[in-house]
């Protein structure tokens, strides 16, 4: 089954044409890894897909759910990792997941767990995570997506700011939710390592898709 | 039974939202730590400006106090809004799936919350410093919530009006202020009457602060997810 | 006002909706529109300040109601076309009304302004003040200029049309809705309105300061419609210009691409 299904999609920001139109089919148990330079259109991509923006022109539907009229039904099944964390700096790590497994009605007790899988030391969840260095940040933010299990994951820079310990947790977490049936797509400016996860990689330039065989 | 469980999920997020809110402020301290001092500093630099004259003090107590609440919720909903702004967090209340509009009553109580603290220490504080003296409690009690109320929810609609502006801390004034108005002359008056220096019908107006409380409620429940998704 | 496109909805392809249309704010209609105003505006001036009696208690100060009265009734109608096009625009997502609330207020904050410079004008030799405090209307005024002032400041905030239309749609519509509330409570507050309580009906207006208030209304109408439009097809262009660069945009930004 299709996850995503993108027609022609054009976003404006302003009166800047993030996206000027991109064509993309993401089935379910795919890793899709969106590559190409900065200001490429990745992140409004990605954003698109999560259901936070509106389509000027063109058509898509992601899990089923129209892009035009129901971006809520799509925002509650998706898990989004931004350039920011959207975390909340002055509750604890642990806070911030609660906060949001009751908001997605999801279990709190995976909290602990998914902070555990993403390998964040038991003594930093109690901290504030304005006081957490910017890979542990990410960390909890990939934690809040593993506790909600969403059936498309959408990661911009998944190994940005993570150390080589980290980036195998994150492939590790990635993989193992492809293998489960999750459609996944991740965006970086660069080929490297997240290129070994990508069961097919797309190249992405000036607001448009072309998709590519490179590994 | 589905009525029910719906309107026990919306209060479940409601206080969610508002305690986290609530927690975030009580870890940045800037409620207690600014608003409260500024609230007693403007409070004791009134006493200067009236030439510490006690019979007009008096008179312009309830006025004195319910624009220092005024200026109060300005910087009280300005926090609100700036704690969603910081690192995306607002993302979080959009993707959670949560009603909007019960997002909306838990900033809102939150803001309502830091009020009621403020309105606590102020009218002991004019009871202390302004010689006023409080005939009817209930009625100042009454008027603090219903006041309140309208307040927070006024200002949290027209926070998320502003909310990811760069200019955000002068607009915020220029629409809340003149839309408090009716709080500002009703939550006067019902103090005249709870304070016994004028004889009004304090309850009626009260009746006129909970209209607005609610007129604001509804349309921030209704509006407050245009607002999330399209600024 | 009238467009070659009443609406657009959302899911209309962006840029087809903006090609077409007036490519200037004047017509055929707006000119004899204009023109007829303008004459009319000389007969009011005419009447007003000449033919017109002189009141028996207020003189020659009386003959400020054929400026006062119509700005006051336009300002509300005016608030009254921005809350309407607020809550099309929140609802229907209709461009045509979002330009439309803001062209209400514009021409809004205008009379508004009008009718309280009018009304302190009046207000000096009548009661002997520029501003009294126990008058509703002219302190409801003032709120309601302070909102439609709001408005406008959100209005020039910039950024993304739509974001800045949906910030300015919810002021629109706090405002249309809390204005009643502030004339409410300035009532009970006040209890003493000075204000003229309709002179219209009491019968004690001369038949020919009547007439004259009556052409004042169609002329103030007239004149409210003309700078309707035109504002209106400021801002529908202010759109096509956006639409017609976006264009030229989707162009480079597809030329990034090497394509």
């Amino acid at each position: 089954m299709t996850a995503v299904r993108l027609r022609d999609a054009v976003v404006l920001l302003g009166s800047f044409p993030a996206l000027a139109g991109v064509d993309l089919e993401v089935e379910r148990g795919e890793v899709v890894l969106v590559r190409g330079p900065n200001g490429a259109g990745k992140s409004t991509l990605l954003h698109l897909c999560a259901g936070l923006l509106r389509l000027s022109e063109g058509h898509g539907d992601v899990l089923g759910c129209d892009l035009g009229d129901d971006r809520a039904a799509v925002r509650r099944r998706v898990g989004l990792l931004g350039h920011d964390t959207a975390l909340y700096g002055e509750l604890t790590a642990a806070e911030n997941l609660q906060v949001w497994a009751r908001a997605s009605r999801v279990d709190e007790a995976d909290v602990p767990g998914a902070l555990e899988r993403l390998g964040l030391p038991t003594r930093l969840r109690d901290v504030p995570t304005d006081r957490l260095s910017a890979g542990q940040r990410r960390r909890v933010a990939l934690a809040a997506i593993v506790v909600r299990r969403p059936e498309l994951w959408l990661l911009d820079e998944p190994h940005a700011g993570l150390d080589s310990e980290g980036r195998e947790i994150v492939d590790g977490v990635v993989s193992a939710a492809a293998a489960a049936g999750a459609a996944v797509v991740l965006a970086s400016h660069e080929t490297g390592p997240a290129g070994d996860l990508a069961t097919r990689t797309v190249t992405m330039a000036g607001g448009t898709l072309a998709e590519g065989l490179e590994p | 039974m589905t009525a029910w469980r719906g309107l026990s999920l919306f209060a479940g997020d409601a206080v969610l939202v508002a305690s986290k809110d609530l927690r975030i402020e009580w870890r940045a301290r800037t409620a207690l730590g600014q608003v409260l001092p500024f609230a007693v500093l403007v409070l004791v630099l009134f006493g200067f400006a009236l030439d510490a004259n006690r019979p007009t003090l008096r008179l312009a107590t309830p006025g004195l106090l319910w624009m220092t609440v005024l200026f109060a919720t300005v910087v009280a909903v300005q926090r609100s809004v700036a704690v969603e702004s910081t690192d995306g967090a607002r993302r979080m209340l959009l993707l959670s799936g949560m009603a909007p509009a019960a997002a909306f009553a838990g900033k809102a109580a939150a803001v309502a919350v830091q009020l009621l603290i403020v309105e606590v220490l102020l009218v002991p504080g004019v009871v202390l410093l302004y010689d006023a003296e409080i005939e009817s409690l209930p009625l100042v009690v009454a008027t603090c919530v219903a006041a309140t109320v309208g307040l927070a929810t006024a200002g949290s609609l027209l926070g998320a009006v502003v909310a990811g502006v760069r200019a955000h801390q002068t607009v915020l004034p220029i629409l809340l202020l003149p839309v408090s108005a009716p709080v500002l002359i009703a939550a006067t008056r019902a103090f005249a009457d709870g304070f016994g220096t004028v004889a009004v019908d304090g309850w009626s107006w009260v009746g006129l602060l909970a209209g607005f409380a609610a007129v604001n409620a509804v349309l921030g429940a209704v509006v407050y997810g245009l607002l999330l998704e399209d600024t | 006002m009238t467009s070659p496109e009443p609406e657009s909805a959302p899911s209309e392809p962006l840029i087809a909706s903006y090609l077409g249309g007036p490519a200037r704010t004047g017509s055929r209609f707006t000119f004899w529109l204009g023109l007829v105003t303008l004459i009319g505006l000389a007969g009011v001036a005419v009447l007003g300040l000449l033919a017109a009696p002189a009141d028996d208690v207020q003189g020659d100060s009386v003959r400020i109601i054929f400026v006062h009265v119509p700005s006051a009734l336009g300002a509300y109608t005016a608030l009254g076309v921005t809350a309407l096009g607020s809550v099309m625009w929140l609802w229907r997502r209709s461009v045509w009304w979002d330009i439309t609330a803001h062209a209400g207020a514009e021409v809004g904050v205008l009379l508004c302004g009008l009718m309280l410079v009018t009304g302190m004008l009046w207000g000096r030799p009548t009661w002997g003040t520029y501003w009294e405090w126990g008058d509703v209307r002219l302190v409801t005024a003032l709120i309601l200029f302070l909102v439609m002032v709001g408005y406008l400041s959100v209005r020039a905030l910039g950024g993304d049309a739509d974001s800045v239309a949906t910030r300015a749609a919810v002021v629109g519509l706090v405002g249309g809705v809390n204005i009643p509330i502030v004339n409410r409570s300035v009532n009970w507050w006040a209890n003493r309105t000075l204000h003229q309580q309709s002179s219209l009906t009491d019968g004690k207006l001369e038949d020919l300061t009547l007439f004259t208030l009556f052409l004042a209304f169609v002329v103030a109408a007239m004149a409210i419609l003309w700078m309707m439009m035109h504002r209106f097809r400021i801002g529908w262009l202010e759109r096509q210009l956006r639409a017609r660069d976006l264009d030229d945009a989707l162009a480079a930004r597809r030329a990034e691409a090497g394509r």
